[in-house]
Parts: structure tokens; C-alpha cells; sequence
């Protein structure tokens, strides 16, 4: 009982985090792409752009530290027998994500509160170190979700932890493609979420310069990430089929180990016959994805006992179909867009553009969190995989279901001030044309 | 060889925390002036200036919470999970009351004006009472010896809920509004805004007369609850502390008698300071008295080693960044707030 609602804790807040670090590591990026055309064509309307993303980049920033301190906390206070036996191995990497993250801190501040009295040039530079930092702080807490999946750089001997190695713990096998998956879909997420939102007022019928130029420039950076990402979720497919098999298994409901393994779209997984009932069967397919060849034999989840498998079989399974479905779709009007762009410089003509980029926002961030899913839950039930179980790494303390539903109320609460404060400022007078105080001028 | 690392992460621990209790204490503390600055236009003047002040760096003083946890499980994980199961209850509280606080900083320039504004301000008034103050009576707990080492094995309402670590929550709580209004008070003077300098001056010298009220109020407790923890502070090496804190109060107060902010910026972190160097000196060896010693808990050494690596590549990164940011924000070349987005059309 206290198992799940400490696990559902942590999803939520995790849940919750991962939308704002999307925005945290690839906001700021459009932020600077707008102000850098601005210096270079001295166009105003870029300048104004950036001004007005740079507020909706300060509120999403701020609660993100609040959210990203709450993990801080909730990983002591939720999962303790998990940090005293690995605290050391993997705190080395979140000793240098506080590093980052301070200095992303530190320049956010500046670049926010600089606009218009910093000079020029002082002020883009000072938003340089903004995704700098957001890309090393990520990378250093991927490096620790990797480490979970893949754990190295110590052994164990009758459940003592000796022979650390914190640099070998830092860069273990998931480290990478879990990284370059995880900064495109910051990429992804954020472009099509700020792209989408021009789209809805393209929609409404306001079709000025500003909405048009907010809305293409991050659409096609998501659209040049998208495909990329096709690319880094094959190879991640290989890597899991590699070290964690029963995870690939539970991605499919692949009850047993065999040859040219199927792919169900759709469909149930039972775990009485170990089948997937209902779906449309791909043959061969699951021994493609995982191994690029038709024939190759992909291991069942029957390879290991049950209680070595992940419970929740279909929750993997969904969550991994809706991401491929969702990041399919994402792909193919990123090509598009790409494609009409290139050729004719224009968007494409059409209402049903604009559908479809207003509902590609939301699709992506689904899509996130369906990733995120399959990889959590996938890796039940171990929190360290094949070296500590979940279960085994929770508090003893009693009072976390009542934690659960305090904290579900704030979350809520804090979702909607979000929601409520973006849409406050986007209801907001836009920027005026000209800077009301000239660069230096202030006291 | 592991003792040297042992003692050098213990310091960079408490290095850690007491940065947090100074500039994060002065943050919370702007919020016990702001609940409680009153009505009319003065009021509104002192509001703007508290979050003038500390809009920009509110942020980056949280950091060091991060910081304080991160080196408190790198280098002793037992011991951080032996406290973070046993204190989950201040621990929640604390979480929520992080929440609120960050997101009305975050949502305030936005709420002004409409209905929002009034629960929101409430809401960052309370939060930053109550936040220090269960902070303070985790501190307190683990002083007065209530955290026992094992998953949740202490009591989980005794372990913070008792004499010592009320106080320490009760002085965690004051000495933020202390700083708070020392610092305010000198970026008014520095400003011009001398009715509002003045407003904070008499706040600091009251809140000052209060912390040295709380803090000897503290001692009997201490005596009773943990009385080793009282001997070393008043005769072992936290004397150290305790004698320095109470100089530089002393000098403190002098020099907002005279109208001196500036430099009292300085002497009354110093006094905040020294209360904690105090603690912990006075703690030691143990970090969870008086069964765990810092060396019993620290992290083998490769880990430790790793940690002042972590530690160099922070000072020479952080350190430089958190000057400028300081620099800028003292000498008033960053924008006081996020502007009010109706202001902004105005030119203002």
C-alpha cells in the first residue's frame, strides 16, 4: 500500500518536473535564437518576441526549481534504503547538476531582470550560459536515471556496496542515448507547445507578423528534431533489448522467448497464457526492431520468474504504443512542414495545418510522458536494475498515502497558476514597439 | 586518509547550510515583513523594495538547499536517509511551503491587480513563516539527538516536535526577518527611499533585540533536552560560536543605531553565521549525536574524492557567477521586477 503511493508520488512530482525541464532546456535556446535575429537584422519585432518569452521562460523556470527541489527532497524522504546503499555511488553526478543548475540560476536572474538595462551584447551573452547549463544539469541527472537502468562503477558482495567508481557510475551504458532522447524531446516538446499556441490564434483569426514568426521558428526547430529522434529511439530500442531484455519484453508482451517475435499494435496482454490478445500482429517485427534482422530470437518474459517482471505489462505496453503512434504523427508533419518550407518558403495553406500544429503541442508532451512510462515502469520491479528492488528501497514511515493526496491537491493547485499565468500573459498588451528605455540609460 | 575527506565534506556541509540560513533565511524573512507591512502607500514602497531586493537572487539563495542535500547524501547516505524517513513529516511540510513561496514569486508580477493578488501575497506570507520554521525543527532534532540511524527508525512527530527543535524553528524564523530587514533597510538608504530605510531600520533593531531574546530563551531548553549539545556550545568549541555571535550582534545593532546598513549587512550575516559554526562545532564529531559519528557516516573515499572534485569545479564556476549576479544586483543594474505587464505599455 505505502509501496504504490510512494511510487505514485514520485511519478507525479517526476511527472510534473519533466514537462518544466523540456522548457528549462530548450526554451531559452528560442529565447536567444529570436534575440540573436534581432542584433543581427535589427528587426523590433524579433526583439519583442524575445522579450515577451523571455516572462513565460521566467515563470516556467521558477517552477521548475520549486519542482526540481521537491525531487531533491522526495528521493530521501520516499526511496531512503535506496540512498544509503547508492547515495555515494551516483551522487557524484548530482553534485555536478547542482553546479549547473546554480549557474542556470544565476544567469536566468540576469538575462530576466537585465532586459533593457544590461547594454546589448552584455545581455545575449548572458543568456549564453542558460541552456549551456540546462543541457550539462539534464545530462547529469540522466546520468542517474541511466545509472538506475544500467548500474556500474561498484560491486556488491552479500549486499555491501564497495570498489566505487563514481566516473564509471557517471557514464554507464544508458547514459548516452537516454541523453540525446531526452534533449530532443525538450526540443520536440517546447517547439511544438510555443508553436501550438500561435497556431490556436492563427486559428482565432489573428495572422500579424508576430504570431506568424513565433509560430515558425519553433515549429521548425521541433520539425528538425523529430526525425533525429526516430533515429535515437532505434538505437535506444537496441540498447534495452541488450542489457535490459525483460523490459523489451513487457514493451511487446512477449510471454515467450522466440524467433521472428511478433509486434501487436494494439491488443491486451494476458499474463494467464502470456499472449497479446486482440491486437494486429507485425510479424517478425519485434526481432526487427530489437535486432534488425527478421529471424533474430527475442527473449520472453517467461525467461525470468514472475516476480522478476515487470506487474504492470500493459501500462508498458500503452505507454510505448502511444508514444510511437504520437512521435509517428509528430514526424510526419514535421516532414511536411519541412518539405513545403524548404521548396516554398511559406507555411502550408490550410486550416487543417494549423489543426494539427495547435494539437501537436499536446501531443508531444504525451508523448514525453508515455515515453517516460515505458522506461520507469518498464524497469519494475527494480529500482536498481537486478541489484535492489522497489520494494526494498522504500520508507518505513506509514503516513505516505495521506503525503499523496496533500501533495496531489498542491500539484493541482500549482497546474492550474501555471496555466492560469501563462494565459494571463498571453491576454497581456503586447510588448511596445520601440524599447521604453534606450540600452544603459537606467539610473 | 578517509577522517581528512570525512571532515572536509562535514565542512562543506556546514558551509552549505549556513549560506542557506543567511541568504535563504533573509528571503523567507522578506515574507514576515510583507505579511505585516500594513496598508497605504509607505506599506506598498516597502513590498516593492523587499521583492525588488530579492527577485533576482531568490533563486540562486535556494540553491544552496539543493547544494546542502547533495553533499549530505554524496558523503553520508546513510545518515541522509536515516534523517530525510525519520523527519518526512516537517520534510512535507517544508516541500509544500517551497512550492507556494516559489510560485507566488513567480506569479506575482502577473496577479497583480486581479483577484489573485490577495491569496497569493497570503499564501507567500504564511509559507515564508512557516517554511524556516519546520526547516529549523529539523535542524533542531537532529541536534537534540532524536534521529536514530536506520529507514524511519526514529519517532516521526517526537523526533521534531519537541523543545529543542521548536526553538531552533522559532530562531530560524526570526533570524531570516533580522536579516531581511538589515538587508532591505540598506538598499532603501542606498536608493534614496529613506522613510522606507528608516521603517526597516527600527524592524531590524527590534527583530535584533528579538533574536537575542530567543537565543538565551533557547539555552535552558537545550540544557534539558540535550545537554551535551549545551555544554560544548557554552564550554566547549561552539563557544567559539557563541561568543562571536553575540560580538557581532552587539556590533550589529550599533551600527543600525547609526544608520549604518551598509556594514551591517555584513556583521549581522556574520552573527547569523556564527550561530551555526557554533552548532556544529559543538556537535562534533558526531553527525547524528550521539550515535553517528562523521566519520562512522562518511562515504568511501573514492566518493569523497569525486565530491571535492565536484566541489573545485563549483567554487571555480559558481562562485565568480554568483559574485556578478551580486554585483549587478547591488549596484541596481538589474530591473527591480518582472514589469507588471499593464506598466509596460505605459513606458514605464
Amino acid at each position: 500500500m505505502d509501496l504504490l503511493a510512494a511510487r505514485n508520488l514520485q511519478a507525479l512530482s517526476l511527472g510534473f518536473h519533466i514537462i518544466l525541464v523540456c522548457f528549462g532546456v530548450a526554451f531559452p535556446i528560442f529565447v536567444l535564437t529570436m534575440e540573436g535575429l534581432y542584433l543581427r537584422t535589427r528587426d523590433d519585432l524579433y526583439r519583442r518576441i524575445a522579450r515577451r518569452w523571455t516572462k513565460a521562460m521566467a515563470i516556467l523556470f521558477a517552477v521548475g526549481v520549486v519542482s526540481g527541489t521537491v525531487l531533491s527532497f522526495e528521493l530521501g524522504i520516499l526511496w531512503p534504503e535506496f540512498m544509503a546503499k547508492y547515495g555515494d555511488v551516483f551522487g557524484f553526478a548530482f553534485a555536478l547538476e547542482g553546479t549547473s543548475f546554480f549557474v542556470e540560476a544565476i544567469f536566468m536572474a540576469i538575462y530576466v531582470y537585465g532586459w533593457d538595462r544590461l547594454s546589448e551584447r552584455t545581455h545575449f551573452l548572458s543568456g549564453l550560459p542558460i541552456p549551456i547549463a540546462g543541457f550539462f544539469g539534464s545530462l547529469f541527472v540522466i546520468s542517474v536515471n541511466g545509472w538506475m537502468n544500467n548500474p556500474v562503477g561498484f560491486e556488491e558482495v552479500n549486499g555491501v556496496v564497495s570498489n566505487i567508481n563514481p566516473i564509471a557510475a557517471l557514464f554507464n551504458g544508458f547514459f548516452w542515448h537516454e541523453l540525446v532522447h531526452m534533449l530532443l524531446a525538450a526540443i520536440i516538446v517546447a517547439g511544438f507547445m510555443t508553436a501550438s499556441v500561435y497556431a490556436v490564434a492563427m486559428l482565432r483569426g489573428r495572422r500579424d507578423r508576430f504570431v506568424r514568426v513565433a509560430m515558425i521558428v519553433p515549429l521548425t526547430i521541433a520539425a528538425l528534431a523529430t526525425p533525429a529522434q526516430l533515429i535515437v529511439g532505434d538505437w535506444a530500442a537496441r540498447t534495452v533489448t541488450k542489457d535490459q531484455p525483460i523490459k523489451l519484453a513487457a514493451i511487446e508482451g512477449l510471454g515467450k522467448t522466440q524467433s521472428n517475435a511478433p509486434w501487436h499494435l494494439f491488443g491486451w496482454y494476458s499474463a494467464s497464457d502470456g499472449e497479446v490478445h486482440g491486437g494486429i500482429a507485425i510479424p517478425s517485427m519485434l526481432s526487427i526492431l530489437a535486432y534488425h534482422d527478421p529471424n533474430a530470437t527475442v527473449q520472453g518474459l517467461d525467461s525470468v520468474p514472475v516476480a522478476d517482471q515487470p506487474g504492470a505489462i500493459n501500462t508498458v505496453r500503452i505507454a510505448f504504443q502511444v508514444m510511437i503512434i504520437l512521435g509517428s504523427g509528430l514526424a510526419m508533419l514535421s516532414a511536411l512542414h519541412l518539405w513545403v518550407w524548404w521548396r516554398r518558403r511559406r507555411i502550408i495553406k490550410g486550416k487543417w495545418f494549423l489543426f494539427a500544429v495547435g494539437a501537436a503541442g499536446p501531443a508531444a508532451i504525451l508523448a514525453l510522458e508515455s515515453g517516460w512510462i515505458t522506461t520507469e515502469v518498464g524497469r519494475q520491479p527494480w529500482i536498481v536494475y537486478n541489484y535492489m528492488r522497489t520494494t526494498d528501497a522504500v520508507t518505513s514511515a506509514t503516513g505516505i498515502p495521506i503525503a499523496l493526496i496533500a501533495m496531489g491537491v498542491v500539484y493541482l493547485g500549482l497546474m492550474f497558476g501555471v496555466i492560469w499565468a501563462l494565459r494571463r500573459l498571453a491576454h497581456s498588451p503586447e510588448e511596445p514597439e520601440r524599447p521604453p528605455v534606450a540600452p544603459r540609460a537606467a539610473s | 586518509m578517509n577522517f581528512g575527506l570525512a571532515v572536509i565534506a562535514a565542512i562543506l556541509l556546514v558551509a552549505g547550510l549556513t549560506l542557506y540560513a543567511v541568504l535563504g533565511g533573509a528571503d523567507f524573512g522578506t515574507g514576515s515583513w510583507d505579511l505585516t507591512a500594513g496598508r497605504g502607500t509607505r506599506a506598498a514602497r516597502m513590498r516593492a523594495l523587499l521583492h525588488s531586493s530579492m527577485g533576482p537572487v531568490w533563486e540562486a539563495n535556494h540553491v544552496w538547499l539543493i547544494f546542502t542535500l547533495v553533499v549530505f547524501w554524496t558523503s553520508f547516505p546513510t545518515a541522509f536517509a536515516s534523517v530525510m524517513s525519520t523527519m518526512y513529516i516537517p520534510l512535507f511540510l517544508v516541500v509544500v511551503g517551497i512550492i507556494l513561496r516559489g510560485s507566488s514569486y513567480a506569479f506575482r508580477p502577473l496577479a497583480r491587480g486581479t483577484w489573485f493578488e490577495w491569496p497569493s501575497a497570503v499564501a507567500f506570507g504564511i509559507a515564508s513563516i512557516l517554511t524556516p520554521f519546520f526547516l529549523g525543527t529539523i535542524v533542531g532534532g537532529i541536534a537534540g539527538g532524536h534521529v536514530p540511524l536506520g529507514n524511519a527508525a526514529g519517532n516521526s512527530v517526537d523526533a521534531w516536535w519537541n523543545g529543542t527543535g521548536i526553538m531552533v524553528g522559532l530562531m530560524a524564523v526570526v533570524t531570516g526577518a533580522y536579516l531581511a530587514a538589515i538587508f532591505t533597510m540598506a538598499d532603501a538608504s542606498r536608493r534614496g527611499e529613506d522613510d522606507v530605510a528608516e521603517a526597516f531600520r527600527r524592524r531590524a533593531l527590534v527583530s535584533g533585540v528579538l533574536v537575542g531574546v530567543v537565543a538565551i530563551a533557547t539555552l535552558p531548553v537545550i540544557h534539558t533536552d540535550a545537554p551535551r549539545l549545551f555544554d560544548r556550545l557554552l564550554q566547549g568549541p561552539g563557544l567559539v560560536g557563541v561568543i562571536g555571535s553575540f560580538l557581532l550582534g552587539g556590533v550589529t545593532l550599533w551600527l543600525l543605531w547609526n544608520r549604518r546598513g551598509g556594514l551591517a549587512r555584513w556583521s549581522g550575516a556574520g552573527a547569523v553565521a556564527a550561530i551555526a559554526v557554533g552548532w556544529a562545532l559543538a556537535q562534533a564529531p558526531y553527525l547524528l549525536p550521539t550515535t553517528v559519528t562523521v566519520e562512522d557516516a562518511a562515504a568511501p573515499s573514492a566518493t569523497l574524492w569525486a565530491l571535492v572534485g565536484a566541489a573545485v569545479i563549483f567554487v571555480a564556476l559558481v562562485v565568480p557567477s554568483l559574485i556578478f549576479l551580486f554585483r549587478l544586483s547591488l549596484t541596481d543594474k538589474l530591473g527591480h521586477d518582472l514589469p507588471p505587464v499593464d506598466q509596460e505599455v505605459a513606458g514605464v
